[in-house]
């Protein structure tokens, strides 16, 4: 093991410059950990090296030398070290240590959350995509599963089990492979069994200015066939027209109307990897600015162009589910390769289609099938391994933002809640569970990743109760069939989630959590249903046996406990911010006594330490994922009726 | 003046409302002296509108052949569509409503007609008096006292009657105060925080002028809230340039050679036509009906209307923290003391004390520090986001208030006794209303009007239990701490519940929100059953063992 110890470093809070933590820096071989020396709380904050995206060292100043890491899960953290040899020699290792050159090197491999094998295995069948197609219905009398891909003969980035129309022959799905970007030839997503119009995904055509492949028009041909309620197929091709049309120079492009029978082309423009990435680091500027007015907020997320992306693969989704259920015409997707923006739009219709992929369970399944298993490439996306940063890009956060916009518009059609997909979010960069590990499927199991590896699914599900929705109820009409987002006008729905891309500056989050409460209500109305039984059943023999005059003495005289929600106490301890701008226009004077600089006051926090656990950055060391919970410990019931407790959050008045 | 002489056509069949997220219906328009009414002629369920002229901001009409169509702009932001049959009906039915909902008489509007169709339980007139909020004081302070200078609102027109002033401060003093400040609005008690005996007090500016002058009895008057070697903090809703240019016109600020126990921070909130200018193009923004995203977050943005609400926001926080953090007395202010003065000092009343938190104390404190304290209801809210008519003195000083209310309840979804549509319906009455309360500009006003005598209370209303139900926020538990607001842009949004509430189907969310009560109400319901066994339980145990040990 590689390990640096470094005393007397101070980690800076992002909002108050003023706050910092003094304490001791760490590096592990999979972990930076700072610990504060503050005795009474040895706060500890982990970040796993797969999370860091960058390191910056800045400029050494009087106090040290400054040394910033950003996180691809949006964490940032400053520390300032009092050498520059050793801010220098953590900045050399961390910038080897966050670009591991083999998958050997990454955390899967070395965690261990002492499992036996029997349960490693049984994680990982928990999510099983046969069974998947099986609840869709497949096979039937149009859909089959194709061994044609069994070696990963045909297509090296699918999965060896492929659902194709019955009607597709060997012949035609190789055929139509070869007139395919990377051979992605046109396969089943997801199957309506209500109407049998599907949801198939594909690469864009080799097509160029005037290439034709009768495989490939037969593929689709077999694909509109599969459907007999419809006499058209759906030809959803993400890209802006210009992009598209730009493919044709180098001999791919889109599918012609007049060579392919009875298609409707639809161009439905999602930008390309290189424009999101660029627009998401605009927007984590805007994030991390300094206490920013509402007009640079505004106008940076406004200049970002985030929301306006998101809300054009949601409007790509919208499209392919209305066509599905309400027009009864199946759609076959693509862009370019056909595994990044195609693999957005197919999971966000049948999200919206099927209430199933709104479960948690069905979620595991859901990103299994559209993102795992068709060769996402994760590796590549989300720089696991050291690599062209140009393949990096927030495709799947895409996807995972629009869950969260929907659940926002639909509270109750989700089984799950924000804090299951910020930890989804966490664990596609952690590398701690083998679920994302590769670009493919043929790559993970070459690398016999379930053999090596623990599944994130099994991980989640076994902390389920922490990730339940607590509106959610399986009868209700929300999750029943479809969901309907608005439309138009619409753009007012889509908001900025200040819960992941300022996930770690708790003060800017709702200081109480309606989730948190409603779960802590929900808890107990269970234990009340048990204790009601247990009391009924109680009364019931105690006035039999005084019926029968025979008196027995209640043991029972413990269970006098106090009704009272003792996992949760609502009330919290929170402190002021910086409410007055910096220190320079505080305390204003009047120009008259402009020069009187002695009697400056000075509101100042710092040695504000909160008290709250929730302003901490409290680590699950096993799972490198911070506790989110809201609850405070128990206080037995009672509420503190103060708030100010001096100890602990107190605002000095530097006075004169 | 008869309204029947307004109304050229009282009715007209065969019209059709077009609303947003419902479907068209076709019914027969009537016109009242204060209503507009649609009802449907199916009997089956019989749809109506009931629309108060008063809560008309502005309307257009257009025709189509013989057609007409008149749009409807309502100061609660509501936009309705009527389709009238025949040129001259429609021709009629505009002007009458524009008559109608433009009446210039306070005298002429609802409120002086309503007859209420319940019983009167407690009278709201009489639910809030100063009288009560001084008893409280006295309970935790001497140091206080009420004055009747006011009386006959003869030294300050837009106070009330009576005033809570230092007790060492007599009534001759505090007319020679009332002549040093903007209105005569000396400085009086607006809050005590009884955790550490700070106050925070409330006036207009200052008169110094440009030569500086100075009053005594003020400088008395404000340091006799002071501990002995205390300072204190006067929080200047203005920026410094506006307050230095306050003293061309006679205004000004607290010199700190005069005041030298007093830090003066300035904290500048904007006012008037700016307010208004951003409620209009926020509103404008909201009904865009375009695809455009970044043209939405543009719009916002231009409408500054979120910058105004982090402005207010971190005034009253900034005074807050002095009082609670920094144990100093606070003086706030700004020209006229009725506008950005009131939204600091109530906001900051919010932060600090649980009991405006709750239903009754959120009430008292609209009375305390809006009605009683002379916030210009009448000329504030005579037009809202539609309105054509650009008067200087109309401005959303009470909407920003609420909708800051809005964010801090956002933030603190379980420390508030009543929900969100309990802020949108103060909203709603304050710019038309069947009830007196919002009517007039101040306590003087509203005494000549005879309100009390001649129109029902809101309060009377709102405060009888089947109508608060509705107002209550199921989460809700009593929080006794001081809660401190982010002013973040991060933590700071758009208030959908009023802004978008016509241009958004909020049925899934209603859904939320029912879903939430039932699961209170269900564990409430298991709470009591539960205890009610345990009691019974205990009952046949006792009695068990008085028998065996007799």
């Amino acid at each position: 093991y590689l390990f640096v110890q470094v005393e007397n470093v101070r980690l800076l809070d992002r909002v108050s410059s003023r706050k910092a933590a003094l304490g001791t820096l760490y590096l592990t071989a999979t972990h930076v950990i700072f610990v504060e020396n503050a005795s009474e709380t040895r706060k500890e904050t982990w970040v796993l090296h797969s999370q860091i995206s960058s390191i910056e060292k800045q400029a050494t100043t009087a106090t040290g030398c400054p040394l910033l890491i950003r996180c691809k899960n949006f964490q940032v953290i400053q520390l300032v070290i009092p050498q520059e040899r050793d801010c220098h020699d953590i900045y050399i290792s961390l910038i080897r240590l966050a670009r591991p050159v083999k998958y050997e090197e990454l955390y899967c491999f070395s965690f261990n959350p002492k499992l036996d094998k029997e349960e490693r295995e049984r994680g990982w069948k928990l999510v099983d995509l046969s069974a998947e197609y099986n609840r869709m219905g497949i096979p039937n009398n149009y859909w089959q599963i194709s061994d044609v891909n069994r070696d990963y003969g045909v297509c090296d980035s699918y999965p060896t089990e492929v659902y194709v129309p019955k009607s597709a022959t060997a012949h035609i799905i190789v055929g139509s492979s070869k007139f395919r970007s990377r051979r992605r030839f046109p396969a089943l997503s997801y199957y309506y069994k209500d109407n049998n119009a599907s949801i198939c995904r594909s690469s864009q055509p080799l097509s160029g200015f005037s290439a034709r492949c009768l495989e490939d028009e037969q593929m689709l041909q077999a694909i509109r066939k599969a459907n007999p309620g419809s006499d058209f197929l759906y030809v959803v091709d993400t890209r802006p027209k210009l992009n598209a049309m730009a493919n044709r120079a180098a001999g791919k492009g889109y599918e012609n109307e007049d060579n392919y029978s009875n298609i409707k082309f639809q161009f439905i423009g999602i930008e390309n990897i290189h424009v999101m990435r660029s627009s998401l680091q605009k927007m984590l500027e805007v994030c991390e600015l300094k206490s920013p007015s509402m007009s640079d907020f505004l106008w940076g997320l406004e200049n970002s162009g985030w929301l306006k992306h998101i809300k054009a693969i949601m409007d790509a989704g919208i499209f392919i589910a209305k066509a599905v259920a309400e027009e009864g015409v199946s759609v076959l997707v693509h862009c370019s390769d056909g595994w990044d923006r195609t693999a957005q739009v197919c999971s966000v219709a049948s999200l919206l289609l099927d209430p199933y992929y709104r479960t948690m369970k069905g979620f595991m399944v859901l990103i299994e099938k559209d993102w795992v298993s068709f060769g996402h490439k994760f590796n590549h996306r989300y720089g696991n391994l050291d690599g062209d940063p140009k393949e990096i890009s927030p495709v799947i956060d895409q996807f995972i933002e629009c869950v969260w916009q929907l659940m926002e518009q639909f509270p109750c059609a989700f089984e799950f809640n924000e804090r299951f997909l910020i930890h989804v979010q966490h664990h596609i960069y952690s590398c701690q569970f083998g679920n994302f590990l590769c670009n493919s499927q043929k790559e993970r199991r070459e690398l016999k990743v379930q053999e090596r590896t623990y599944s994130l699914w099994a991980h989640l599900w076994k902390n389920c109760a922490d990730y339940l929705n607590p509106l959610y109820r399986s009868d209700h009409s929300q999750t029943q069939g479809t969901l309907r987002p608005q439309i138009a006008p619409c753009n007012f729905l889509y908001k900025f989630w200040s819960g992941m891309y300022n996930r770690f500056e708790k003060g800017l989050h709702p200081r109480q959590s309606v989730t948190d409460y409603l779960m802590a209500v929900k808890e107990e109305t269970q234990q009340l249903e048990e204790e009601l039984e247990v009391l009924g059943e109680r009364l019931a023999s105690l006035q039999k046996v005084q019926l029968n005059d025979n008196k027995v003495k209640s043991k029972q005289q413990d269970q006098h406990k106090e009704l009272g929600r003792s996992t949760f106490n609502i009330s919290l301890a929170n402190t002021p911010q910086e409410y007055n701008n910096g220190l320079k226009s505080f305390p204003s004077r009047s120009p008259s006594q402009g020069d009187e600089e002695d009697s400056a006051l000075i509101l100042t926090q710092d040695n504000l330490k909160s008290s709250d656990p929730d302003l901490s950055v409290n680590s699950d060391q096993e799972s490198g994922v911070e506790d989110l919970s809201c609850r405070s410990p128990s206080v037995g019931g009672c509420l503190p009726s103060e708030d100010s407790g001096k100890d602990s959050d107190e605002a000095v008045f530097l006075a004169v | 003046m008869e309204f029947a002489e307004l109304i050229k056509t009282p009715r007209v069949d065969n019209v059709v409302l077009h609303r947003p997220f419902y479907p068209a219906v076709e019914g027969t328009l009537c016109l009242t002296g204060h209503h507009l009414i649609l009802s449907s002629r199916r009997q089956d369920d019989a749809e109506e509108l009931w629309l108060l002229h008063s809560n008309i901001d502005s309307i257009e009409k257009r025709f189509v052949g013989s057609l007409g169509t008149i749009i409807i702009k309502c100061k609660d932001l509501r936009i309705i569509q009527l389709d009238i049959p025949g040129m001259e009906e429609c021709l009629n039915i505009a002007s009458s409503i524009e008559a109608l909902s433009t009446l210039d008489s306070v005298t002429l509007m609802y409120p002086f007609f309503y007859r209420p169709m319940f019983e009167v339980v407690e009278d709201g007139w009489r639910s809030f008096l100063p009288e009560q909020e001084f008893e409280l004081l006295s309970s935790l302070t001497d140091e206080w006292r009420l004055s009747c200078i006011n009386k006959e609102f003869s030294v300050c027109p837009s106070y009330p009657a009576v005033v809570i002033v230092p007790k060492s401060i007599d009534d001759e003093a505090l007319r020679k105060v009332a002549l040093f400040r903007h209105g005569s609005r000396f400085p009086v008690l607006s809050y005590y925080h009884k955790k550490n005996g700070m106050v925070m007090m409330r006036s207009s500016q200052p008169l110094t002028g440009t030569n500086g002058r100075r009053c005594k009895e003020d400088e008395k008057l404000i340091n006799a809230t002071l501990r002995a070697g205390k300072r204190g903090y006067i929080i200047d809703t203005r920026s410094l340039n506006v307050a230095q240019q306050a003293r061309a016109k006679g205004g000004g600020f607290e010199q700190e050679a005069h005041y030298p126990q007093w830090r003066r921070i300035h904290k500048s909130i904007e006012r008037f036509n700016i307010l208004q200018e951003s409620l209009i193009k926020l509103v404008e923004a909201c009904n865009d009906q375009s695809h455009n995203m970044d043209r939405w977050l543009s719009k916002l943005e231009a409408s500054n209307w979120l910058t105004h609400i982090k402005e207010i926001l971190t005034a009253a926080c900034l005074a807050a923290q002095c009082i609670d953090r920094e144990g100093a007395s606070v003086l706030v202010h700004g020209t006229e003391g009725t506008d950005s003065t009131l939204q600091v000092t109530s906001l900051a009343q919010i932060i600090l004390d649980p009991r405006c938190r709750t239903i009754r104390g959120f009430e008292s404190l609209v009375v305390r520090e809006w009605l009683q304290a002379g916030h210009p209801f009448q000329q504030r809210c005579a037009q809202s986001a539609y309105s054509n008519s650009k008067q200087k003195w109309e401005a959303p000083v009470f909407l920003l208030f609420l909708d800051c209310v809005w964010q801090i309840l956002r933030q603190f979804p379980c420390s508030f006794e009543f929900n969100e549509h309990f802020l949108i319906m103060l909203f709603e009455h304050a710019y038309a209303s069947q009830f007196g309360t919002f009517l007039g500009n101040n306590e003087s006003e509203r005494s000549k009007l005879k309100l009390q005598q001649k129109t029902m209370s809101l309060w009377s209303w709102v405060n009888r239990p089947q109508e608060l139900n509705k107002y209550k926020n199921p989460l809700f538990e009593a929080n006794s701490l001081v809660i401190w607001p982010s002013v973040a842009p991060q933590s700071l949004q758009l208030w959908e519940g009023v802004f978008l509430r016509w241009n958004r189907s909020s049925k899934f969310l209603d859904e939320a929100y029912e879903e939430m009560v039932t699961l209170i109400e269900y564990n409430k319901q298991l709470k009591a059953k539960v205890n009610a066994l345990r009691r019974q339980l205990a009952e046949l145990e006792t009695d068990d063992r008085m028998q065996e040990n007799p």
